[in-house]
């Protein structure tokens, strides 16, 4: 037997390999019925969240009694034995950069996040996987990898922190090729910080809040937080154009983005010069940007980095309907002052978010809690059932922030918007990084579902959310699902032009004897709407290969025609043999 | 599979209630005064009929047409508003609901001394409560009669069902003081022509979907555009079906619910009227005072009214996988555009589809076979010279044997059974005595013969009664005119080949396509289901090549092809015409005139057979084939 070494930091060993985040994170309900959300990671951490198990089991008609538990362990007779390309092994082992065929190391990269993905695995199924896993500790590293995987025609497939949920990390099935699992995880270093044209030079397989936290303590941050932070790699966020919470200030990824480095089949691709701007042709960062690991591995990344801003305030404002909030919405996207985030919850994702409120320790806190619902639902006239919430977080230096504050909170009195306090708006933003886990927990009760997005003109916003959700709905009663599903989004980013609206999707699959199948049809039911509904295909989570059938509609013949023909010359044998996007 | 799909025996419909016996029991101001609470669309924000206006004046649409009006104008975009203001004055309805309770109760009267019952399938009522709660509802009565809209809001009134907004003529609006009435119970009005003023048609579209989409009330419109004067579906108009089902297709609103709605009269109360009408007898113009005269129609017996209300047929599952909704993408959807050509055909499709759901529930009464025999005999009769009608025993055998063969076809028939055909037959032709004769246990139609001195005189009276038979004939064709274009077919093939007799079918059916309701494109279909019918009932059989007519077929085929002799003929007299006569160019306006003209002359030497020729709607409908297959050309502006 070959003898492999391991990179000493390992993220996978406190991961869970068949679920989202931490191992010692999860919710349960305990012996009591009582929902728990175990560990200490979060806020939420280690407390008793009492209306969880009414809301669970009345929206979805669950029962906390109806187990269907995961898999426990992997068992590896599950995994098929790796095709190894020896002399590639053999090549690659005499470089001295770490790889491994372990079965477990293998499956944990085989997968994203994608429903079809996690419930394999909850089952103890695995598919095609890659066949060995390699971990480059810096950009040399990767141009070695890159250079023998030509030379041995071996797939390679780059890994960051496999938070995809475009199943852009499936191995093709009918790859024969070895296939090389390409872990950037050791590539995790700021290289070096320029505080004159404030930017930051970073590896690109270095993780949102290690990012985060390594720059806060030089007083910097890039403020660039998608959902998935904790996890996902400056590298993804690249590969596959990626949006952050902060947009409004902080812009998306390809405004943060000054320089990059990639290693392609054909040599390294980068520009000459770190400018803010420049004039030279289409901007080459725009074929890397959203190329989905099909062109090559971004090693390096130069970065914008902004002092961290002096002071924060969440907010939130309470509308009597849908309708009030999107037109506000749309007012403060018009006047540009949005916060540094400002999110607009549905009905339905409003009474979610109570559900999952922790028990509180004052009975105070509880009386302010009571009254503050009796005068938004009584007084005001705001109807429970159709009230909808915006969660709104500021940023900057603490003047301008509550003059900002005062500005938003104006043109929401103009759409009937009530100011609902500072913690409502953090508990929002807080669910953000639980709600993934809470998946898990769906289907430890035959339930499943799914989160997706697209971005939309503003004149559509409306009409785009009431028929997604609809459609879903009736997709359910039409595929024999017995029970009514959850079919709820929000809208979470605001643009001049139009807005970023997500959807959650859930449903009891009891009695249905392919429930993947049917969630699958669902989706793509859901997805065809979007587009007929003048959406885009993805804002941010990227194309990978479940969105792809509908590419070419939405970027024309001639649009795939030049995107395969830079894979054509970058790419020609198909070494980065992920078949995404085209 | 395939031939149970076809097969019309296994047609499911409801069972029907008589709304007229709780009136006949029950006090009719009661009534009138009762609550009347209905359901609305879900989440439906209540909107008076003025908030609606300034809606409609105030969307995105109307302000770009407004200011596309200016700029090709020059008028001021708010003298523009002004006119446009008007219009909307002029075109909205203001439902009120003293004014349904004052119809409720004065159309009670009016029923009970008119109609025998109205019968109103539940079920379908049901069917409608569930759709207004999901969807915007579209109501598509079939038009048979002034009445109809008045009798579908008191049907929607009895049931508590939300009352329709509905489309109506602007003739109406001639009689003042009913045309108020009228747009206090729900109506609004348009203008019959308004082609190139796109500043009307913006705001017309726009207040119907406006009120569609605010689930304010379902909006009603007759799919045929206007009253029936032959108790034939008439060739669907799209304006309104464009207008109501482009919410949908621009994402506006979730789904669009349409229901057609069949309502079958047994006598229609405009009988005469329409038959006159067709025969360019003048009329008199539709006025209050005129409306009034029509008292002494109260005296008379109308049998009664069937109501079907259909299946609610979503718009988007009509539209799946036939438009593709993304062509709304790249411009902004405020902005006026002509249809694309899959929408424009997806319109016409389902316009076709959904008159023939009303044909398929529209309910015949035994009078409507009876009819159809005594036409036929009436023909024969003459064209043998004898003029002593049927006995009333052969009649009721024969009627017995279309009774069993509608059925077969699928006929939607409300034949008692109970009752001995005999009486059944009897108790029709007294209902249509004005129609027939019956002399010595002898049955025939009621043509007098030889007591004018004009003959064109006496001509045009014998029309009046050919014409309104023909009518109630009409009511059955749907039923038997896939068959009947296939025996045509069998008869003018120059072989017996399936190739010759599917050729001669095509031909016959694309002729006829203005006259009768032919979904454009399924010519195969329509064969197909012509074929299985007959073979079903025994009267064809087919082998590898040939056709073969069976012994019994013989008279089933006689029947069926006999049946659409006098539209055949119709068609080839206007050929004739156009060929002898028409040797100038001829204006639109002149066609008709000189058309009947020289069919009069032609009737009046005994060189046709048909009387029913001289109908004007047989005649436009014949000019508009010929133009349609190109043997007609029309020409703009004037000639020479």
């Amino acid at each position: 037997m070959p003898k492999y070494t391991k990179p000493p930091s390992h993220l996978q060993e406190i991961l869970k390999w068949n679920g989202w985040g931490y191992s010692d994170t999860r919710f349960l309900f305990n012996k009591k019925g009582q929902a728990e959300f175990t560990g200490k990671r979060y806020r939420l951490s280690g407390m008793i969240i009492p209306a969880l198990q009414n809301w669970f089991e009345g929206t979805f008609g669950a029962s906390v009694q109806h187990k269907s538990p995961a898999m426990p362990i992997l068992t590896s007779s599950a995994v098929q034995p790796p095709t190894l390309n020896e002399a590639f092994v053999d090549e690659l082992k005499s470089t001295g950069i770490p790889c491994s065929h372990d079965a477990e190391d293998r499956v944990f990269r085989g997968h994203g996040h994608c429903l079809h993905e996690v419930f394999a695995l909850r089952e103890g199924k695995v598919g095609r996987v890659p066949d060995i896993v390699v971990w480059p500790n810096c950009h040399n590293d990767v141009v070695k990898i890159v250079e023998l995987a030509c030379k041995h025609n071996v797939c390679l497939i780059p890994y960051g922190g496999g938070t995809s949920v475009s199943s852009a990390l499936e191995c093709p099935p009918e790859e024969t090729r070895c296939i090389v699992s390409l872990d950037t995880s050791q590539m995790n270093r700021i290289l070096w910080i320029d505080e004159k044209n404030l930017t930051a030079h970073v590896e690109a397989g270095i993780v949102g809040q290690e990012l985060e936290r390594l720059l806060n303590e030089s007083g910097y941050c890039t403020g660039h937080e998608p959902d998935s932070m904790e996890f996902s790699s400056l590298g993804g966020w690249v590969a596959t154009r990626a949006s952050g919470m902060k947009k409004n200030i902080y812009g998306n990824i390809e405004d943060l983005v000054v320089h990059v480095k990639m290693v392609t089949p054909q040599g390294v691709i980068e520009k000459g010069c770190q400018c803010p701007r420049m004039s030279t042709g289409p901007d080459i960062h725009h074929f890397i940007m959203g190329s989905e690991g099909t062109l090559g591995v971004v090693t390096e990344v130069t970065m914008k980095i902004r002092p961290m801003p002096e002071y924060q305030k969440y907010g939130s404002v309470v509308f009597p309907n849908f309708e009030q909030g999107v037109a506000c919405l749309r007012e403060v996207a018009k006047q540009r002052c949005a916060p540094a985030s400002i999110r607009l919850m549905d009905n339905e994702q409003f009474k979610f978010g109570h559900a999952l409120k922790p028990q509180v320790s004052s009975i105070f806190t509880s009386f302010l809690d009571g009254l503050k619902k009796f005068y938004i639902t009584k007084f005001k006239g705001f109807d429970p059932d159709r009230l909808c919430v915006a969660t709104l977080l500021f940023e900057g230096d603490r003047e301008k922030v509550l003059q900002h504050e005062k500005q938003v909170y104006d043109i929401a009195a103009k759409f009937g918007g009530l100011a609902a306090g500072e913690d409502n708006g953090q508990r929002g933003y807080m669910l953000t990084f639980v709600i993934a886990y809470l998946r898990d927990l769906g289907m430890d009760y035959y339930v499943i579902g799914e989160s997706f997005e697209t971005s939309v003109p503003w004149d559509r916003v409306l009409d785009i959310c009431r028929n997604v959700k609809a459609r879903i709905i009736q997709e359910c009663k039409d595929k024999g699902v017995q029970f009514s599903p959850l079919s709820t989004c929000r809208v979470t980013q605001t643009y001049d032009a139009g807005a970023c609206v997500y959807f959650y999707f859930a449903f009891n699959y009891r009695g249905l004897s392919d429930p993947v199948h049917v969630y699958e049809q669902v989706e793509h039911a859901a997805r065809e709407e979007i587009l007929a509904n003048g959406g885009s295909l993805s804002h941010h989570h990227g194309v990978g290969k479940l969105r792809k059938e509908w590419m070419r509609e939405t970027i024309s013949d001639v649009g795939m025609g030049m995107l395969k023909s830079v894979k054509n010359y970058v790419d020609p044998k198909n070494i980065f043999g992920n078949r995404n996007l085209i | 599979g395939k031939t149970r799909a076809l097969d019309p025996m296994l047609k499911k419909r409801d069972d029907f209630e008589d709304i007229l016996e709780e009136r006949r029991n029950s006090s009719d101001l009661k009534y009138a005064l009762r609550c009347y609470t209905p359901v609305l669309y879900k989440g439906v924000t209540p909107c008076t009929s003025s908030m609606l206006k300034s809606m409609v004046l105030q969307s995105d649409q109307l302000h770009y047409v407004i200011n596309q009006v200016s700029k090709e104008t020059g008028k001021a975009t708010d003298d523009i508003k002004e006119e446009a203001s008007a219009i909307l004055e002029e075109m909205a309805q203001c439902l009120q609901l003293s004014t349904v309770r004052f119809f409720a109760f004065t159309l009670s009267k009016a029923f009970k001394t008119l109609f025998r019952s109205i019968c109103v399938n539940e079920d379908g009522i049901q069917r409608l409560q569930q759709a207004i709660q999901e969807h915007p509802v579209v109501l598509l009565p079939s038009h048979r009669s002034y009445m109809d809209f008045l009798l579908m809001s008191y049907i929607l009134y009895t049931y508590d069902v939300a009352l329709p907004v509905i489309a109506a003529g602007m003739d109406f609006m001639g009689m003042k003081f009913v045309g108020e009435m009228l747009r206090m119970s729900g109506a609004f009005f348009i203008r019959r022509s308004f082609g190139g003023d796109k500043l009307y048609w913006a705001l017309f579209s726009e207040y119907v979907k406006t009120m569609l989409k605010n689930g304010f009330a379902p909006v009603e419109f007759f799919l045929e555009g206007t009253r029936s004067r032959t108790s034939k579906s008439l060739t669907p108009k799209l304006g309104l079906l464009n207008i109501v089902m482009d919410p949908f297709l621009k994402g506006e609103v979730f789904d669009v619910n349409v229901v057609p709605v069949s309502i079958s009269y047994e006598r229609v109360l405009e009988e005469t009227l329409y038959a006159r009408e067709l025969l360019g007898i003048p009329k008199p113009k539709e006025s209050t005072s005129g409306l009034f005269k029509a008292r002494k129609i109260l005296s008379e017996d109308y049998g009664s009214i069937h109501v079907y209300f259909g299946q609610p047929v979503s718009v988007r599952s009509l539209a799946q996988g036939k438009v593709n909704r993304c062509q709304f993408n790249l411009v902004p959807r405020h902005i006026p555009r002509r249809p694309s050509e899959d929408i424009a055909s997806f319109v016409n499709d389902s316009a076709y589809r959904l008159v023939r759901a009303q044909e398929e529930n529209m309910v015949l009464k035994p009078w409507v076979l009876v009819a159809s025999l005594l036409l036929q005999y009436h023909h024969q009769n003459q064209a043998a010279g004898q003029k002593r009608g049927i006995a009333l025993g052969e009649l009721t055998a024969q009627a017995v044997w279309l009774r069993d063969l509608s059925r077969q076809y699928g006929a939607f028939l409300h034949w008692p059974d109970h009752i001995p055909p005999s009486e059944v037959v009897s108790s029709s032709l007294t209902l249509h005595r004005g129609l027939v004769r019956i002399c010595e246990d002898k049955v025939q139609l009621a043509v007098e013969q030889g007591f004018s001195v004009a003959p064109e005189e006496e001509l045009l009276s014998q029309a009046v009664i050919l014409l309104s038979c023909a009518s109630y004939r009409n009511q059955a064709l749907h039923v038997f005119v896939r068959p009947a274009l296939l025996a045509l077919a069998i008869h003018t093939a120059s072989s017996n080949q399936k190739q010759e007799v599917f050729n001669s079918f095509s031909f016959l059916r694309n002729m006829f396509s203005n006259e009768f309701i032919l979904c454009p494109g399924a010519t195969v279909q329509d064969f197909e289901e012509a074929c299985y019918l007959l073979v079903k009932t025994g009267a064809l059989q087919f082998t590898q090549q040939e056709v073969l007519v069976t012994e019994r077929g013989h008279r089933t085929l006689a029947f069926l092809s006999t049946m659409l002799d006098p539209f055949l003929q119709g068609y080839q007299v206007v050929c004739r015409f156009l060929c002898e006569e028409a040797t100038e160019t001829l204006t639109e306006k002149q066609f008709i005139p000189a058309v009947r003209k020289f069919i009069k002359k032609l009737l009046l030497a005994g060189r046709l057979r048909y009387m029913e020729v001289l109908s004007s709607d047989l005649q436009k409908n014949s000019l508009a084939a010929l133009l349609r297959l190109g043997a007609v050309r029309k020409m703009k502006g004037t000639p020479e």
